[in-house]
C-alpha cells in the first residue's frame, strides 16, 4: 500500500516477457513531485519497467500500486514514435488528442479546449511550431509536443522513455530544465529513463539503476557507489571520483564486467 | 493395404491424365511459389504478391484476346506492375502498401479497358473469371514446357539473389553499408515474384497463386528459424497441400454425388487450416508460464493512497 | 445522360464515393491498404453465396465481409498482419469458387461485381443504400478521435485507455460496412481505388485531420462523377477512369508534398 506522500509504489515486482525473466524484485516508491531517473544500458529493462507501471505488462510476482486514478492519472511519452511524414496532423492536434482522444465524435471548436491546448503548448515552448505538421518537426520539437500531449490531462505521474536520446546537448539541457520546471509547477512526479545519467544529475531526487534485471534505488550518492554497483553487477566495480566526475570502472581481466561496462554507457558520472 | 488406399483415394485417381498434369503443374507452381514466398513474407510484401497475381491475370486476359501468347501477356503485365510499384520511392511499409494498391487499381483499370476494347464482353469476362478462379483440371499440357522454363528461371534468380536479398530484407541499412544496392535488389525480387505469381496464376489461378505464395512460406517461417530451412519447408508444404487438395477434390466427386469441390477451394482450405493450427500451437507454447512462477493478479490499481 | 434511371445511378454513385472517401481517409493514414483491398474482394463471393441460398445480396456481402474482419483480426493477433489478410482473402475467395461451382451465375454479373460497372440502380435500392451509407459515415465520425490517435501511435492511445486492438477491429468493421455499401453499386476493385486514391491526395493538401477527411470525400465524389461522365462520353469502362484518376491523385499528392518541402527548405535557406 501507499503511504500518504507516495504516488507510485513498486514492491518486489518481477516481470517476464515470453517466459523470459526480465526484471527481478524491483522495489521503489516515488513521492509526489519527485524527479526520478531510471538508468540502465540498452536491454536492461527500462522500457519494460515503464510498461509495467502503465499496466501494459503484468508483473509475475510483486505489485505495482498507483495512487487513486490508476492509468488515468499517468502521462506517457513512449520511446519509439514513428511518424508518417504525410500524416495530416499539426502539433496542436496531437496535443488536443491527449486531452480528449478517447472521446467519441468529431472535435467541435471549443474555446476552453483551445485555451488549454494553447497553454500547454506555451508551457513546453512549442507555440512557434504549433501549426506545423508533426512529421516536419525536428526530434527535439517532437519531444516537446509529446510531453505536452502527455501533460495536458495534468497527470500525477509522468513517465518518459528515453526522451533525451537523439537530442543534441543544448536540446537535452532544454528538455531537462523544462521537465524540472513543469514537474515543480504542476506537482507532477516524473520517472524518466535514460542510458546516460549525466544530464540528469542536477535534477534527480532519486535514481533507479537497472542492471542484470535488478535495481539499486535511492539517492544518487547512495546508489552510484563502488559497493552498491558491484553488488548489482555481481562483480567488482570501482566508482572513482576524479575532478568532480565519477568514473565507473571494471577491474582488468573481468571479461564479463568489461563487456557489461562497455555495453553500459553510464560509466562517467558527474558529481552534482 | 490396397483396401486402405482405396479408402483414401477414389478409384481411377492415378490413371487420370488431367490429374497427372494437374499434379505436375501444381507441384511445380507450389515449389516456385514456396521458395519465392519466404522472402515475400519476410519482407512483409504479401500485398504486392497478391496484387501482382490480380494485375497480371487481368492483363493476361487482355493479352489472350490480343492474340499473343497468354503466358507472355501475364509475364509482361506482372513485370510492368512490379516495376511501377518499385519506381515510387517509399521508406515505410505502409506507404509501400499504398503504392501497391494504387498500382493495382490502375492496372486493373487498364485491364478492364483492354478487355473492353477487344472482342465481345461475354467471352472476355468468361476468360477473366476462369483465370481468377483457375481450373487445374483443364490445364492444357502444351504450356508445360514454357511454364517449367519460367519456373526454373525464377528459382535460379532466387539462388543468385539469395544472400544480398536476405541481408537487405533483414536490415536495409546494414545491407547498404555493406555495398548492397538495396533498391535494385528489391526491384529484382519483386520481378521474380511477378514471374512466380504469373506462372502460378496462369496454371492454377490467381487465388491459388496468392495462397501458394504466402501460405506455405508463412507456415514454414513459423516452424523454422533459419531461412534456408524455411525455404525447403515451404516448398514441401506447398507441394503437400497441392497434392492433398487435388486428391481431396477428386475424392469429393464420390462424396458429393458428382458435384465435387473445386480443387482451388480444397488447396486453400488445407493451407488455411495448416496455418491456423501452426500459429495456434506456436502462440500456445509462447504463452506457457515458467514453472514455479505462478502469475499472480496485479494489485488493484485504484487503491487509494494511505 | 440525366434521365430518371441515370439520376438514381448518380445518387447511388455519389453516396458510395462519399463513404469510400471518408473511410478511405483512415485506410490511408493507418496504412491499411491491403485490408481495404481484401475486404471488398473477399466479400464479393458473398453475393454469389446469397444467390445460392436465396437471400438478399446485401446480406451475403455483409456476412462475407464479417468473416473477412474476423479472419484478419483474429489471425493478425497470431502473426503478421499482411499474412493474416492474404490468407483470409484467399480462404474466402476459395469459398467463392466453391459457391460459383454450384451456381449458374452469369459471368457478366461476376465481372461487374469484380471490375465494377456502375450498375443500374433502381429507386427501391436507394433507401437501403442511403441508410447504410449514413451508418458507415456516422460510425467513422463517432470513432474519429480514438481512430486518429491509435493511427498515430497505438501506445499513446493505450495510455488513455483506447485499446488499439479494439480500434483495429472497429476500423475493419467500418471498412466492411463501406464495402457492403459500395460493392453492389461499383464492384470490388473500384471501391478499393476510391478508398486509397482520393485520401492519399487529401492528406497532403491539408495538415488538419478533420479537413483531410472531408477533402478526401470531396475528391472521391469528384472522381466518381468525372469517371461516370468520361465513361458515358467515351463508352470506355468506368473502372479504367477511376483507377487512372486515383493514380493521378496519388502522384499529384506526392508532387504537391515534394514542392511544399522544397519551398520550405528554400525559405529556410533564404533566411
Ligand atoms: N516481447 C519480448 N519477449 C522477450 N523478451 C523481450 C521482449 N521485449 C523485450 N525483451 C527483452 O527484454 C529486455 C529488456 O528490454 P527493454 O526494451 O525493456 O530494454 P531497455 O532498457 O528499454 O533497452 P533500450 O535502452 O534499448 O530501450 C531485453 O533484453 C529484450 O531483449
Ligand atoms: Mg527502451
Amino acid at each position: 500500500m501507499l503511504t500518504r506522500s507516495e504516488v507510485l509504489a513498486v514492491r518486489q515486482a518481477s516481470v517476464s516477457l515470453s517466459g523470459h525473466p526480465i526484471l527481478k524484485d524491483i522495489d521503489f516508491a516515488l513521492n509526489a513531485g519527485e524527479f526520478c531517473g531510471l538508468i540502465g544500458a540498452n536491454g536492461s529493462g527500462k522500457t519494460t519497467l515503464l510498461r509495467t507501471v502503465l499496466g501494459f505488462v503484468m508483473p509475475t510476482s510483486g505489485s505495482v500500486t498507483m495512487e487513486a486514478g490508476g492509468r488515468a492519472s499517468i502521462g506517457y511519452v513512449p520511446q519509439k514514435f514513428i511518424l508518417d511524414p504525410y500524416m495530416p496532423m499539426r502539433a496542436r492536434d496531437l496535443v488536443a488528442l491527449g486531452l480528449d482522444g478517447n472521446r467519441l465524435g468529431v472535435p467541435l471548436p471549443s474555446r476552453g479546449r483551445r485555451r488549454k491546448v494553447d497553454e500547454m503548448l506555451e508551457a513546453v515552448e512549442a507555440t512557434p511550431f504549433a501549426d506545423q505538421r508533426i512529421g516536419s518537426l525536428s526530434g527535439g520539437q517532437q519531444q516537446r509536443v509529446l510531453i505536452a500531449h502527455a501533460l495536458i490531462r495534468r497527470p500525477r505521474l509522468l513517465l518518459l522513455d528515453e526522451p533525451l536520446a537523439n537530442l543534441d546537448i543544448r536540446s537535452v539541457a532544454g528538455i531537462v530544465a523544462l521537465l524540472r520546471r513543469v514537474s515543480r509547477e504542476l506537482q507532477t512526479t516524473v520517472l524518466l529513463s535514460a542510458h546516460d545519467m549525466n544530464p540528469l544529475l542536477s535534477v534527480m531526487d532519486r535514481i533507479v539503476y537497472l542492471a542484470h534485471g535488478r535495481a539499486a534505488t535511492g539517492a544518487i550518492d547512495a546508489v552510484v557507489r563502488t559497493e552498491v554497483l558491484s553488488r548489482l553487477y555481481g562483480y567488482h566495480i570501482d566508482v572513482v571520483r576524479v575532478h568532480g566526475r565519477v568514473l565507473v570502472v571494471a577491474a582488468e581481466g573481468e571479461g564479463d564486467a568489461q563487456t557489461a561496462i562497455q555495453r553500459d554507457p553510464v560509466h562517467v558520472a558527474q558529481v552534482p | 493395404m490396397t483396401t486402405l488406399l482405396s479408402l483414401v483415394v477414389a478409384p481411377g485417381f492415378f490413371a487420370s491424365e488431367p490429374v497427372r498434369t494437374a499434379a505436375v503443374i501444381g507441384g511445380a507452381a507450389a515449389i516456385v511459389s514456396g521458395v519465392v514466398g519466404v522472402f515475400t513474407v519476410i519482407r512483409g510484401q504479401s500485398f504486392a504478391g497478391h496484387a501482382l497475381a490480380d494485375v497480371s491475370s487481368a492483363g493476361g486476359a487482355g493479352a489472350f484476346l490480343l492474340g499473343i501468347n497468354p503466358l507472355s501477356g501475364f509475364l509482361l503485365m506482372g513485370v510492368l506492375a512490379a516495376t511501377s510499384m518499385e519506381l515510387v520511392r517509399v521508406d515505410r511499409p505502409s506507404e509501400r502498401d499504398l503504392v501497391t494498391g494504387i498500382v493495382t487499381g490502375a492496372g486493373l483499370g487498364v485491364a478492364a479497358l483492354l478487355l473492353y476494347l477487344n472482342v465481345t464482353t461475354s467471352s472476355t469476362t468468361g476468360a477473366a473469371v476462369t483465370i481468377m478462379f483457375g481450373s487445374m483440371f483443364t490445364i492444357s499440357a502444351s504450356i508445360v514446357p514454357l511454364a517449367i522454363a519460367v519456373g526454373l528461371a525464377a528459382l535460379s534468380a532466387m539462388g543468385v539473389l539469395y544472400r544480398p536479398l536476405l541481408l537487405s530484407s533483414l536490415d536495409p541499412n546494414l545491407a547498404a553499408v555493406q555495398g548492397v544496392p538495396v533498391r535494385l535488389i528489391g526491384l529484382l525480387h519483386l520481378i521474380v515474384v511477378a514471374l512466380a505469381v504469373a506462372l502460378s496464376a496462369i496454371t492454377v489461378g490467381a487465388i491459388l497463386s496468392t495462397a501458394l505464395l504466402i501460405g506455405p512460406a508463412a507456415i514454414a517461417l513459423n516452424l523454422a528459424k533459419r531461412p534456408s530451412v524455411a525455404i525447403f519447408l515451404a516448398a514441401v508444404i506447398g507441394v503437400a497441400a497441392t497434392w492433398g487438395g487435388i486428391l481431396l477434390a477428386y475424392d469429393s466427386y464420390e462424396w458429393t454425388g458428382g458435384h465435387g469441390w473445386p480443387v482451388s477451394f480444397c488447396i486453400v482450405a488445407l493451407i488455411f487450416a495448416a496455418y491456423v493450427v501452426v500459429a495456434e500451437i506456436r502462440l500456445g507454447s509462447r504463452r506457457q508460464p515458467e514453472p514455479g512462477l505462478k502469475p499472480r493478479p496485479r494489485e488493484g490499481r485504484a487503491t487509494t493512497a494511505g | 445522360m440525366f434521365d430518371d434511371f441515370m439520376v438514381n445511378t448518380w445518387i447511388a454513385a455519389t453516396l458510395v464515393a462519399g463513404v469510400a472517401g471518408v473511410v478511405g481517409f483512415f485506410v490511408v493514414i493507418r496504412g491499411a491498404s491491403f485490408a481495404a483491398h481484401a475486404l471488398p474482394l473477399s466479400a464479393f463471393p458473398g453475393a454469389a453465396a446469397a444467390n445460392l441460398v436465396g437471400v438478399d445480396q446485401l446480406i451475403g456481402v455483409l456476412a462475407f465481409s464479417g468473416f473477412g474482419v474476423a479472419g484478419i483480426s483474429q489471425l493478425g493477433r497470431r502473426g503478421r498482419r499482411d499474412v493474416a489478410t492474404a490468407l483470409s482473402l484467399v480462404m474466402l475467395l476459395g469459398l467463392g469458387a466453391l459457391f460459383l461451382s454450384r451456381t449458374t451465375e452469369y459471368f457478366q454479373a461476376i465481372y461487374a461485381l469484380l471490375f465494377g460497372e456502375v450498375l443500374g440502380v433502381g429507386a427501391q435500392d436507394l433507401a437501403p443504400l442511403a441508410a447504410l451509407s449514413a451508418v458507415s459515415i456516422a460510425l467513422t465520425l463517432a470513432l474519429f478521435r480514438p481512430l486518429l490517435l491509435s493511427s498515430v501511435s497505438p501506445e499513446l492511445a493505450e495510455t488513455i485507455s483506447v485499446s488499439p486492438r479494439v480500434m483495429e477491429v472497429l476500423f475493419l468493421v467500418v471498412v466492411a460496412l463501406a464495402t457492403a455499401v459500395a460493392l453492389p453499386v461499383v464492384g470490388a476493385l473500384l471501391v478499393f481505388s476510391l478508398m486509397v486514391g482520393p485520401a492519399s491526395a487529401a492528406r497532403t493538401l491539408t495538415s488538419r485531420p478533420l479537413a483531410g477527411l472531408f477533402i478526401s470525400a470531396a475528391i472521391s465524389i469528384v472522381t466518381v462523377w468525372a469517371s461516370i461522365a468520361l465513361s458515358f462520353a467515351s463508352d470506355w469502362p468506368i473502372g479504367f477512369f477511376v483507377g487512372a484518376l486515383s493514380a493521378l491523385g496519388y502522384l499529384a499528392g506526392r508532387t504537391w508534398a515534394w514542392v511544399e518541402i522544397q519551398g520550405l527548405s528554400q525559405f529556410r535557406r533564404s533566411r
